[in-house]
């Protein structure tokens, strides 16, 4: 024990054991999206309304299509971390846990769904 | 429970009690713009995958995200997005321990309600 530095026996303690990595991750995705949001809005915007072979087109271009899959890993993890947060905040006991469970599924369901739909558009 | 002694202790005042104010109402609602912006996510991931599907498939979906409701939904979504988005910055400037003065704070505040609305109305006009 003697051997141990202050900051070790600290370490994973207080209430949320992980310290502020959540606030970091949160901090990291948000400045990311400040890019990604804009450029996604301009792109999926402009394809959205447009006819099937557009639209098919328009998404096997490398540009659209980047950005539309960043937005989708970066934006759902971001909403599974914002999610969680608003979760904590007001459900409490078990089901707190199903829903965080829930919203981790859901996000990364979704992200998949949407990357494997850009994939298929792209090759 | 840890703390049996519930009786007589001082309650801080609940949400309830409190005149609303520009500061609780825009950051509130930046909480239900982020949560609610997964209803235009799984829209999207829908028409998406639909467009990677088939001709017929991307019709339906197509149809529904560009029908006066889907339309509707895709505003207040630009909306949502703008405000969350600037909202965002309002706390990444506020990380720095900067602009927590009450003054400032409301500033902030205006131009996040004001600065969402122009550049949804931007986005309306450019796309």
């Amino acid at each position: 024990m003697g051997f141990l530095t202050d900051r070790k026996r600290a370490m994973g303690m207080g209430s949320a054991k992980s310290g502020t990595e959540h606030f970091w991750h949160m901090k990291v995705s948000s400045v990311a999206l400040l890019i990604l949001i804009p450029a996604f809005i301009f792109t999926f915007g402009s394809a959205i309304g447009e006819d099937y072979e557009y639209v098919t087109a328009y998404f096997s271009r490398p540009l659209p299509s980047l950005i539309a899959a960043l937005t989708l890993i970066v934006g759902f993890e971001h909403f599974k971390s914002g999610a969680t947060t608003m979760i904590e905040d007001y459900v409490h006991g078990i089901s707190q846990k199903i829903c965080i469970i829930g919203v981790t599924c859901l996000s990364y369901a979704a992200m998949a769904t949407g990357l494997f739909a850009l994939a298929k558009m792209a090759f | 429970m840890a703390d049996v002694n519930r009786g007589n202790r001082p309650l801080s005042p609940h949400l309830t009690i409190y005149r609303p104010q520009l500061t609780s109402i825009t950051s509130i609602l930046t909480r239900i713009t982020g949560n609610a912006l997964l209803l235009p996510s799984l829209l999207i991931v829908w028409w998406l995958l639909a467009a990677a599907t088939s001709a017929e498939a991307f019709a339906f979906a197509n149809w529904a995200l560009t029908s006066i409701f889907g339309k509707l939904i895709m505003l207040g979504s630009i909306w949502a997005l703008w405000y969350h988005t600037l909202a965002g910055v309002r706390h990444l400037i506020w990380d720095n321990a900067v602009g927590l003065e009450l003054e400032i704070a409301y500033k902030f505040g205006w131009i996040v309600i004001i600065g969402s609305i122009i550049m949804t109305g931007v986005t309306v006009i450019v796309l």
